[in-house]
């Protein structure tokens, strides 16, 4: 029983201590707009460090970002207000998840595209060949030539 | 049919050879701005202590002339090494370039210049947050942006500014826009 209280404890610990960039002092005082701070900085890329989102990083312009996307939150934007704010000076390259548009096709569609193609060509395959594959052979009897040859290939071994 | 059908992987991997040898030669840092040709955010940067007459940095002030708008702090070890082309130009006179002072104790900006020259005509404060740097999509120092007359970002230069980059580059751009 004790052992089992010491997993829960390790284990609750454990999911309390996510990494976190995110300062005491940087917080909005209101729970909920914090909230939609930490979503929104979780999908916005630290240009400096480029694979860790705001919300990840310690880079100093991480929380200049930070700070940012709190004020304008805090000034009432919506969460789309605080993105295009931060996509009109630092382009899509800011969002984690790009957007679905012209440029971005073929990231978007490739790999179902791909896909497509790769189970097409399977298809096609295991079709060709069930086709070209040999169908049940008949039996049939030898001819007289056949049968002596055979006859006389028997005797040359002896059996 | 069947030959080209054979061929397709040595085709696939030749093309994805090729596009990956030309992503070693490129530079992911250089994210391309999305703030060419269009209009130097607004700001109204605060001056430098003992900078003399300079008033600061604002919008208005890059009106009128080709100009280099040059990102910099004191804590910014590259903009050191970048800091005697600066200099070298400003002795050369072609365009005038001023400085944000970027994520800075103002005090410690103008103490910076004092130690290491003043390329500047004139200089803007922007400490922390850095409210005009992300207004310009800023990913580091030093950055440079070359302005044209009408006050309209033209160029975004990442990284310090060498005579190399500036004569082959830079230079180009601007003797382009003073035309």
């Amino acid at each position: 029983m004790r052992l089992l209280a010491l997993c829960a404890l390790l284990l609750g610990l454990n999911a309390a201590t996510p990494a976190l960039a995110v300062n005491p002092d940087e917080m909005l005082k209101d729970p909920a707009q914090e909230a939609r701070a930490r979503e929104l900085g979780r999908e916005l890329r630290c240009v400096v460090c480029q694979n860790q989102s705001i919300d990840d990083s310690d880079a100093d312009l991480a929380r200049d970002l930070r700070l940012i996307v709190r004020e304008r939150i805090d000034k009432g934007d919506t969460d789309n207000d605080v993105r295009r704010f931060l996509v009109e000076r630092y382009g899509d390259y800011v969002l984690l998840k790009p957007p679905f548009k012209q440029t971005t096709l073929a990231l978007w569609l490739g790999p179902p595209v791909l896909l497509l193609v790769g189970a097409g060509m399977v298809a096609l395959f295991y079709r060709r060949r069930r086709r070209t594959s040999v169908p049940p052979a008949v039996e049939v009897p030898l001819t007289p030539e056949e049968q002596r040859r055979l006859d006389r290939l028997m005797k040359e071994t002896g059996q | 049919m069947r030959r080209i059908l054979y061929l397709l992987p040595v085709l696939i991997f030749v093309g994805l050879t090729v596009l990956f040898l030309k992503g070693l030669t490129m530079d992911p840092r250089q994210i391309p701005s999305v703030l060419i040709d269009r209009a130097v955010p607004e700001m109204v940067l605060a001056p430098l202590p003992g900078r003399g007459e300079d008033t600061g940095l604002s919008t208005a002030d890059l009106k009128g002339r080709v100009s280099v708008v040059n990102i910099y702090g004191s804590w910014c070890v590259a903009c050191v090494q970048e800091h005697p082309t600066l200099m070298a130009l400003k002795k050369q006179g072609d365009v005038p370039i001023h400085g944000i002072d970027w994520r800075d104790d103002p005090e410690q900006g103008a103490a910076w210049l004092k130690k290491h020259g003043d390329p500047y005509q004139r200089v803007g404060a922007d400490p922390a947050p850095g409210r005009t740097a992300v207004d310009f999509g800023v990913t580091g120092a030093p950055e440079s942006f070359i302005v044209d007359r009408n006050g309209i970002i033209r160029y975004k230069h990442t990284g310090p500014i060498t005579p190399e980059n500036w004569r082959k580059t830079l230079l180009p751009i601007i003797r382009e826009l003073e035309k």
